[in-house]
């Protein structure tokens, strides 16, 4: 299986209704909410591009791009 | 084609409530759409009423939102007049269960070519937060101030006596599994039924103290195990998650193409 | 194939219209006195590649009809009272989901149970305003076979003409006695095919966007436009709206479009009525003998007159003023309480001219009935 590496985190903040949950389920803890309540990658030299952000997002308002990247 | 190809973009933000799990679940259910490949014209979506009947109006497939309860009668027609499409039937637990109870049970008995998605919050969300008939004893509601005394039930093990020939149940908390399950569903000939467990932080949350969204999750992690799971014998409260039934069984419509041959051979034979 | 003439039951000759129009789906749940109607078609339908299916009750009947209209087949379900009862929540969504079906109601005994093999016309109110909400609503009927068989037609061509629910009121007598149909050749009755949009795929399509003619074109599920119907108030692409604006266009586009072609679907009969003094106006097994009475007195010189309505939503008004303004009593001769005598009171001048004949035990008023309750009216006792 080919390694996920991050090429772009972006999070759609009209969509996002800062209820938390990628902010708690992150296993890098990449990500926090800011002043107005919205989501937002504030360590993206941590992030795996494991995509559990995007996948949990209620809001569909995280896409993760990744580079795929061979083990080889 | 991406995940956003498939929702109509212009409505978004949607109606739920921060944290809502139905918006895990639309998620889930694109994602699974997706990865099958399929073609958005080729897809009928058929909701009831209620926050997760909602989900109809998001996604970029031909959508009908009907009324409360009857979901599972309007795709009866519709896939029975035109098999080839793939029918796919979001409800809520009220709406597929309590007033649909009896369409649901009939169409699991037909085994007819479709796949209920019965997004289950345990309360009557649109409305205020009414008990539904999955809240179960002991829960509070707006119509149980002082506690409910109604039992709920096993929608997995209801659908498998109706005749459902694919049942499953996972939660939004196991989004990939959802996806997979969803996708193992829709590939299904027959009648499926998927229980995806989905938190209402708002209502069902905030009136039986269960926190908000990423406590409600947290506790679809630590109250539910794989089917089959030792665990659950010793602990007879948790819930199972995973394929409970999967069976190959004459599919409704294609089994009325044989009617239609038989009525045809007749009439030539007349 | 057989003859072209049969000798058969009031539902077979609504079978043979609603084929003859191209039904190919039905879906339906039994109840007396309408059960012939699914019987007959679970044998027919499937002979030319049509669809039967048997639902769980009622309301899953009527929901699964529109479900298959949505897919472009022209469809129908039949029952009785306390299935139309059911029916109504549905038959609303078709009313504001503007989608072509036929719901035909063979009357019984009322309310409840009431009696399910005996006649009544009970259900004339309730087919108008049983769905709740302000909407206009088309019904038919008819008092012998052949008429029947063209309303069940017309019923269809009206469905697909204005994107509309129509329902058949027909009564157990109608429905179950046994009478000459003949058999139309294909093509001596002109049909309305589903009109579909010609907006090409990519183009956007609006699904409740009339055309300059008032028709609005629809298009199948599983083609290339993909659009929401819902029960919601909606705007022209079929998406919830609660604007102002798009809600009372909605609401008077729904109602303008039947109302205002009330006398391109006013159905009549008129029998004698050129000269007529005294005039009857009645519909369904009713009029069965009202016309015999008519034919009666007729023979002893009395300058009377039938009426025989066909369409009963929209109350076709001006028909009856155009027919009743010389006389000087109007009968109205039906089988409940007075539900369309107190429709043709509030459409006429000098409504005290109206009087109610009815008879409301399950029994079909007779010829004879007809005429003493007219002579007493008219002070001479039986």
């Amino acid at each position: 299986m080919a390694k996920q590496k991050l090429k772009e985190h972006r999070i759609n903040r009209e969509w996002c209704k800062g209820c938390g949950i990628c902010v708690e389920f992150c296993p890098k803890k990449v990500l926090e909410l800011d002043r107005q309540g919205k989501a937002v990658a504030a360590r993206l030299e941590d992030c795996i591009a494991c995509r559990m952000c995007e996948i949990r997002c209620p809001d569909l308002a995280i896409e993760v791009e990744t580079e795929a990247q061979s083990e080889e | 084609m991406a995940i956003k190809d498939y929702l109509r973009e212009r409505f978004l933000p949607h109606i739920w409530c921060p944290g809502c799990g139905h918006g895990i679940v639309l998620n889930s259910l694109i994602r699974a759409v997706e990865q099958l490949g399929m073609s958005k014209n080729e897809i009928v979506m058929v909701s009831g009423i209620g926050c997760s009947s909602r989900i109809s109006g998001y996604v970029d497939f031909h959508t009908l939102h009907t009324i409360h309860g009857r979901a599972l009668a309007f795709a009866t027609g519709v896939k029975m007049s035109k098999p080839e499409l793939n029918v796919i039937v979001p409800m809520g637990d009220g709406d597929a269960l309590s007033i649909g109870g009896n369409h649901f049970i009939h169409a699991a008995r037909r085994n007819i070519g479709m796949t209920a998605i019965v997004m289950n919050n345990r309360i009557y969300g649109m409305t205020g937060g009414q008990y539904s008939p999955l809240s179960g004893t002991g829960t509070r509601a707006t119509t149980a101030p002082y506690l409910n005394v109604d039992q709920a039930f096993d929608v997995a093990e209801l659908a498998k006596a109706s005749g459902a020939t694919f049942v499953a149940r996972s939660t939004t908390y196991h989004a990939n599994q959802m996806t997979d399950i969803i996708k193992q569903a829709i590939v299904h000939e027959g009648f499926s039924v998927v229980e995806v467990l989905s938190q209402c932080p708002t209502y069902f949350g905030r009136k039986n103290k269960m926190g908000g969204a990423v406590e409600m999750m947290n506790w679809y992690k630590d109250h539910t195990v794989p089917v089959g799971s030792p665990k659950k014998k010793k602990d007879p409260t948790l819930i199972e998650r995973g394929i409970f039934v999967q069976k190959d069984l004459p599919e409704y419509c294609s089994e009325y193409d044989k009617i239609i041959q038989r009525a045809q051979k007749q009439k030539e034979n007349d | 194939m057989g003859s072209a003439i049969k000798f058969v039951q009031g539902n077979e000759a609504c079978v043979e219209g609603a084929l003859y129009a191209g039904l190919d789906f039905y879906a339906g749940y039994p109840i007396t006195p309408s059960t012939e109607v699914a019987e007959l078609l679970s044998e027919r339908l499937p002979v030319k590649g049509g669809k039967f299916i048997q639902m769980e009750d009622e309301i899953a009947s009527i929901c699964a009809i529109i479900g298959a209209s949505l897919t472009g087949h022209k469809v129908m379900t039949a029952t009785s009272g306390p299935g139309f009862s059911l029916m109504q929540e549905a038959l609303g969504y078709a009313v504001m989901a503007e989608i072509p079906c036929v719901i035909v109601n063979v009357q019984r005994g009322g309310p409840s149970t009431g009696n399910p093999t005996h006649v009544s016309q009970g259900d004339v109110m309730q087919c108008r305003w049983g769905t709740h909400g302000d909407h206009a609503i088309v019904a038919l009927t008819a008092s012998n076979h052949q008429d029947v068989f063209r309303m069940t037609v017309e019923a269809f061509n009206i469905a697909e003409t204005y994107r509309t629910p129509v329902v058949l009121l027909f009564d157990e007598v109608v429905g179950h006695m046994r009478e000459k149909l003949v058999l139309p050749a294909p093509g001596n009755i002109p049909l309305v095919e589903r009109l579909r949009t010609s907006v090409r795929a990519g183009v956007d399509y609006h699904p409740y966007l009339p055309r300059e003619d008032g028709r609005l074109p629809m298009s199948d599920f599983g083609d290339v436009h993909r659009f929401n119907v819902t029960g919601l108030y909606h705007d022209m692409w079929g998406f919830p709206s609660d604007k102002p604006d798009v809600v009372y266009g909605l609401l008077r586009h729904l109602v303008d479009k039947i109302e205002n072609n009330g006398h391109q679907m006013a159905h009549y009969k008129a029998h004698y009525l050129e000269d007529a003094r005294d005039v009857l106006i009645s519909y369904g097994a009713a009029a069965r003998s009202a016309l015999h009475t008519v034919i009666n007195l007729r023979n002893r010189g009395q300058r009377i007159g039938l009426l025989e309505l066909q369409t009963l939503w929209p109350f076709p008004k001006q028909v009856i003023q155009e027919y009743t303004h010389r006389a000087r009593l109007i009968g109205v001769v039906e089988l409940n309480m007075g539900q369309v005598a107190g429709m043709v009171r509030a459409s006429i001048d000098n409504p005290e001219r109206v009087a109610l004949i009815n008879r409301i035990d399950g029994v079909l008023i007779s010829a004879r009935d007809i005429k003493s309750t007219l002579r007493i009216i008219q002070g001479r006792g039986v």
